[in-house]
């Protein structure tokens, strides 16, 4: 099976140095790239090979790009960003991309921004992820040293200036609105669309925002091809995917599979089923934002469609594990008070009403919840979601609590009943 | 005031980025780095430099958690209470280090040493329950170990 984004990733936790990367055939993706290609051929490329943006959207990467203007009356600068903000609960697969071969989302950075034609680059970096800050600044200072970055890059007359942005956190700032008004040094709250970033982004001018994962799929599709990266995939969506689970099962962790791969594969084979003395009750697969799957559900295909068609999202592939000795109602106060923490507080309903579900959530984990609420938490759901909010943070937030009120209702009453938490 | 070592830093910084503005988090950092937490005072003197009013910077420097408004201790300690660690036992974590530092959530320790707060999902999940302190990840937690950990630290 290949693994062309983590295969060469060291064992002893080292980074890949440039040199180690350009031996494992690294950084031949941006010579073929800005010396044979047309910048549109590489958007055709990346088309063809059905990317995927692994940030958890699920929108076509050579799609995204062909959005932005281009041509001698393209408005200029133009900016291309990593989103490196990995903030969703439960993810950490951008992190062993990061910290295990830095240069491999820099080539991809680079090509990317050839694509559109970008004279900036930025990596977005969270700020709890020191290691991956400390590993990419050296990688960028080696690309500019060996003439990947700067001033005629591999003498092709392409200018990239790629700078290193580190956060200070807040999940808002990884939907790509809102990081952008970071970047610009404002709060970052997200903007209403139109216009979309790739005709006013940052500063007015044009930039594109593509996860960090995505972006490292680009020189294994340049240097191979569309048709070999497709065939990586057990699914209609192409190449492999970053997986992960964390919970009470036996390995967490974060594990390179062909795209489509099954739960049960995940679970069973790479995390190593769940830990003695604990069953599965539930898996949230994308991230804390996305619906609740069951153990009937075991063997879905990890993929876009799959996962939407079972009533889910892929979201970011990594799966959190709700087992039978945690308390689901428990679990979903967890989340909205996370949610609720982190709403930005700019448009009243996620502002106001995530904090009313965590408190009704509480209410009910500790006893003092009414038959009505559970009929207050569905309306609740049905008015954080879509197209009601600024942006999808709290439509978001109500996936796992919706799923929840209808998988894990008896459990919900129980605590009703009881007047306690059985699990307490 | 800012110190002229505060202030180079500040100016190297404006003139790597677009604007003066889009310097503005690196600048509350530098001067964090220095005295650990940003003041009013340093806000309306860093304001100017970035061409904002001390409002404008002080609504960024709110808006994110690692930015400091008021002092905290020697040290800070992150403790990660989001979904995964919540799982892995966050809970009973988070009852060891209050009554091991005599603090909750929120608080500093009287001599200085220690401040503890809560932290979302720092991207650690496969080794939960996890917690930062100042520039470290402590992974894998159990009570016996945060004794050890928290040693370490003066």
């Amino acid at each position: 099976m290949e693994r062309p984004l983590t295969q060469d990733i060291k064992s002893d936790g080292q980074p890949l140095t440039i040199d180690e990367y350009e031996r494992t055939g690294g950084y031949q993706a941006i010579q073929k790239a800005l010396r044979d290609m047309a910048p549109g051929e590489v958007q055709e490329e990346v088309k063809a090979a059905n990317l995927r943006g692994r940030g958890g959207a699920g929108f076509s990467t050579g799609a995204k790009w062909s959005f932005v203007p281009m041509g001698a009356d393209a408005p200029r600068p133009k900016y291309i960003i990593s989103n490196s903000d990995e903030m969703e609960p439960g993810t950490f697969k951008d992190r062993l991309l990061m910290e295990g071969n830095p240069h491999q989302l820099i080539e991809g950075l680079v090509i990317g921004a050839y694509a559109v034609q970008a004279d900036f680059a930025y990596i977005f970096l969270r700020w709890e992820y020191l290691q991956s800050a400390r590993r990419l600044a050296a990688a960028i200072e080696e690309a500019y040293g060996k003439k990947y970055l700067g001033k005629n890059i591999l003498d092709t007359r392409y200018n990239l200036e790629m700078r290193l942005h580190t956060s200070a956190g807040r999940y808002i700032c990884g939907e790509e609105t809102a990081l952008l008004n970071a970047l610009e040094g404002k709060r970052g709250i997200p903007r209403s669309k139109p216009p979309f970033p790739q005709l006013s982004g940052l500063w007015g001018r044009p930039a594109v925002v593509n996860n960090a994962e995505t972006l490292c799929n680009i020189p294994h599709i340049i240097k191979k091809g569309a048709e070999w990266y497709r065939g990586l995939s057990r699914s209609a969506d192409g190449g492999t995917k970053i997986y992960g689970a964390s919970g009470r099962v036996n390995k967490p962790g974060a594990w390179e599979l062909p795209m489509g791969t099954s739960i049960r594969e995940i679970l069973e084979e790479h995390a190593g089923g769940m830990q003695e003395g604990y069953s599965l009750r539930g898996i949230i697969p994308g991230g804390a934002s996305t619906d609740f799957l069951l153990a009937d559900n075991l063997d879905l295909k990890m993929d876009y469609d799959s996962c939407q068609m079972a009533g889910s999202r892929l979201g970011t592939g990594t799966m959190i594990i709700l087992d039978d000795r945690t308390c689901p109602v428990g679990m979903l106060l967890n989340l909205m008070r996370f949610f609720a923490r982190e709403s930005c507080g700019w448009c009243t309903p996620c502002r106001e009403g995530l904090p009313w579900l965590a408190e009704i959530l509480h209410a009910i984990e500790t006893g003092e919840g009414e038959e009505e609420d559970l009929e207050v938490l569905a309306t609740q759901c049905r008015l954080l979601g879509p197209g009601h909010t600024f942006c999808a943070l709290a439509p978001g937030a109500v996936e796992p609590l919706q799923s929840a009120l209808k998988y894990f209702r008896d459990d919900f009453v129980r605590h009703i009943k009881e007047k306690k938490c059985p699990w307490r | 005031m800012l110190s002229e070592e505060e202030k180079r830093e500040i100016l190297a910084e404006i003139r790597q980025n677009e604007t003066a503005q889009a310097a503005c988090l690196e600048a509350l950092k530098i001067v964090q780095k220095h005295r650990r937490w940003v003041s009013d005072q340093e806000i309306r003197d860093l304001a100017p430099l970035l061409n904002m009013t001390p409002d404008e910077l002080d609504a960024v420097a709110t808006f994110y958690p690692f930015i400091f408004r008021r002092p905290v201790g020697r040290h800070v300690i992150y403790l990660c209470d989001t979904v995964s660690c919540w799982i892995m036992g966050y809970e009973t974590i988070l009852a060891h280090l209050t009554k091991l530092l005599g603090i909750t959530m929120g608080q500093t320790t009287t001599d200085g040493r220690f401040t503890l707060l809560p932290v979302s999902c720092i991207g650690a999940c496969d080794h939960a329950p996890a917690m930062m302190i100042d520039q470290k990840l402590h992974g894998n937690l159990t009570l016996e170990r945060i004794n050890e950990i928290l040693n370490r630290y003066e």
